[in-house]
């Protein structure tokens, strides 16, 4: 469960704008004749409000620079808010795409020191370690260093990892992009069981049929700003698709599902 | 240039309001849906819920720590063996790398500019400094880049972030056990004997390690908040390593008043220093000056040896110097280094705990 209560993160970006970073100027920073007018604010979340609850899977939709990545980051912990507050019931799990674990360590050692990490004993890491390796599909790359895999094998095998075990929150962003068709469906069935221990799943993806199939809520942000969100994931996706400019979805009047397999699912 | 443009910690709030609202129509009645009534973190609080960015108190999070020592021990296994993965010789740099430092102090210092003078046995003495310097330079070096250096296992896992210095600081602490192998082999060849003193090396290493520890998650903390420490650092470490007595005595320095000698002398680096060798060389516990009645003929007539004229044995006259700092108080200089170190660096590290992910 995760409460969202009135957040605001601001990022100090350094060496930004007309300051271009030369010692010259660096010096004259340090001799205090020029103030450090290359911090630039970047506001990204301004002041969202919401309540997940335990089984919800939110997904959260949204243009590049939205600020998507920054909330899960905030609800993770990893960025401390400047106004109000993210709570949530013990630990939170944050899957990057970029999130490599040990790249120069092997596939094997990653997985061992990924669950010893999440506290399991060596016993436990042992006995989850053939299944994570079967998940994640990684098969006999498994003993090659992390740094030679693809970026589909690198995030199935962290996700692998990370859904090893039961998160009371656990963030996806984007992770599941670079996987194939038949790891989303392995995905998406870990994402529900997950959802039914219990815990709460956080998606972000550009990928909007990905969303609908596996989020019962979705948060559309702009801006930093909460646009719309609800229960009515379909109707809020395809709000959202007319707001962008898309084409729309042709969908089937009952099921409410796509009908027309040729709609491009990414916008 | 990129270095200088990354993100850094979320700053003071301003322009909320200028920036122009979401352009896409909101819907008030969507947006609040779901929301309990009353303030929201009252309901979390409600329910139980705590703070995403708060650190955990001082013992939960010791707890936390020492649950994952099998995390950390397997860390720093990994990491040192994909540390020398893609060179040729491997692991063979662990010792090739000390052994090749010391022969250059020992063409620098030794031959050219004399400092070997009045030592006896000073390759010996010279590997010691140069080994146990060598494991809390290393360490610190580490240390600061570890947080960044492992930005994506932050990001992707919780578990307490002391784990990754303390990880990194054991990686050292593995090496220094194989360079004490090959010290064995010179300090033997060179011609002192074992004695049971050199069971000593297992508290002063235990001790040593502490200390790098506590230094270690300082200095990690300050490696990750600011950009330009790790290009100081290694400037502060050298300096370090020059006022310690890694490649001279501090005995035979004649210039520096008494005080400032005993100040060199109590520094952590050059107490690890001084208590190893007296561990391992008989030759420097029988020289070691203040062991020996005070005897200012005998003291001045070892700052005047020259190799040429006077027997060898005039070497061990040092012992008839005047102690630089009372010897009987070392291990409890080395003891209260350890422990304000870890103290220190501990509550430093942990106050920070909750923002080392943002990077």
């Amino acid at each position: 469960m995760v409460v969202v209560d009135d957040l605001h993160i601001v990022y100090r970006v350094y060496g930004a704008g007309g300051d271009r970073g030369t010692a010259a100027t660096a010096l004259l920073r340090i001799l205090g004749r020029k103030t450090r007018g290359s911090i630039r604010e970047v506001h990204a979340i301004r002041g969202m409000s919401f309540v997940a609850y335990k089984g919800d899977a939110v997904g959260v939709i949204g243009r590049n620079g939205s600020g998507k990545s920054t909330l899960l980051r905030a609800i993770a912990g990893l960025l401390p808010p400047e106004h109000g507050n993210v709570y949530s019931t013990g630990e939170a799990s944050l899957l990057g795409v970029n999130a490599a674990l040990l790249e120069d360590l092997t596939g094997e050692r990653n997985v061992i020191l990924g669950c010893l990490a999440m506290g399991m004993t060596k016993q436990e890491a042992r006995e989850k370690y053939q299944s994570i390796v079967d998940f994640s599909g990684v098969g006999e790359f498994i003993d090659l260093p992390m740094k030679t895999y693809s970026s589909g094998m690198g995030s199935r095998l962290r996700f692998a990892i990370a859904a090893s075990k039961s998160h009371d929150v656990l963030l996806v962003d984007e992770a599941l992009a670079t996987g194939d068709a038949e790891f989303r469906v392995k995905s998406h069935a870990r994402i529900e069981e997950l959802r039914h221990q219990a815990g709460t799943v956080f998606l972000v993806a550009h990928n909007l049929e990905e969303v609908e199939q596996t989020c019962n809520r979705v948060i559309w942000m702009e801006r930093g700003k909460m646009v719309m969100q609800g229960e009515d994931v379909i109707g809020i996706i395809d709000r959202y698709i007319a707001a962008s400019g898309g084409k729309p979805v042709v969908r089937d009047p009952v099921t409410g599902r796509r009908v027309d397999d040729r709609v491009p699912a990414k916008t | 240039m990129t270095d200088d443009r990354r993100l850094s910690a979320p700053g003071r709030l301003s322009h909320a309001d200028d920036l122009p609202e979401p352009e896409a129509g909101g819907d008030a009645g969507v947006a609040t849906a779901m929301m309990p009534a009353g303030s929201l973190a009252e309901f979390a609080f409600e329910h139980g819920l705590r703070p995403s960015a708060a650190r955990p108190p001082v013992l939960a999070y010791l707890r936390q720590l020492w649950h994952r020592w099998n995390f950390i021990i397997a860390f720093a296994t990994a990491r040192n063996i994909a540390m020398y993965t893609e060179a040729r010789l491997g692991q063979l740099w662990q010792v090739l790398t000390p052994l090749f430092n010391v022969a250059v102090y020992y063409l620098i210092f030794g031959v050219l500019l004399d400092t070997s003078r009045g030592i006896p046995h000073f390759i010996s003495f010279l590997v010691i400094g140069v080994f146990v310097f060598n494991f809390t330079q290393r360490a610190f070096i580490s240390t600061s880049k570890v947080i960044t250096e492992s930005l994506p296992l932050i990001r992707a896992l919780q578990f307490p972030r002391a784990s990754l210095p303390l990880a990194y600081v054991m990686i050292e602490l593995q090496q220094m056990f194989l360079s004490m192998l090959v010290l064995f082999v010179i300090i033997l060849v060179v011609g002192d004997p074992v004695t049971w003193y050199w069971l000593l090396i297992i508290p002063i290493l235990l001790l040593q390690t502490i200390f790098n520890v506590g230094v270690g998650l300082l200095v990690a903390r300050l490696g990750s908040q600011v950009n330009d420490f790790s290009q100081l650092l290694p400037f502060l470490l050298r300096t370090w390593m020059y006022l310690s007595g890694v490649m001279f005595s501090i005995a035979t320095l004649t210039q520096v008043p008494a005080r400032a000698k005993a100040i060199l002398q109590l520094n952590p680096a050059a107490l690890y220093i001084t208590l190893m060798r007296n561990a391992l060389l008989l030759s420097q516990r029988l020289s070691f000056p203040g062991t020996k009645a005070g005897n200012a003929v005998r003291c001045a007539r070892w700052h005047h040896y020259s190799p040429k004229k006077d027997p060898a044995s005039v070497m061990y006259d040092s012992a008839y110097c005047p102690a630089t700092a009372n010897p009987a108080h070392y291990w409890y200089y080395a003891v209260g280094w350890a422990v304000l170190a870890l103290a220190v660096g501990f509550f430093f590290f942990w106050r920070a705990e909750a923002k080392y992910g943002r990077g």
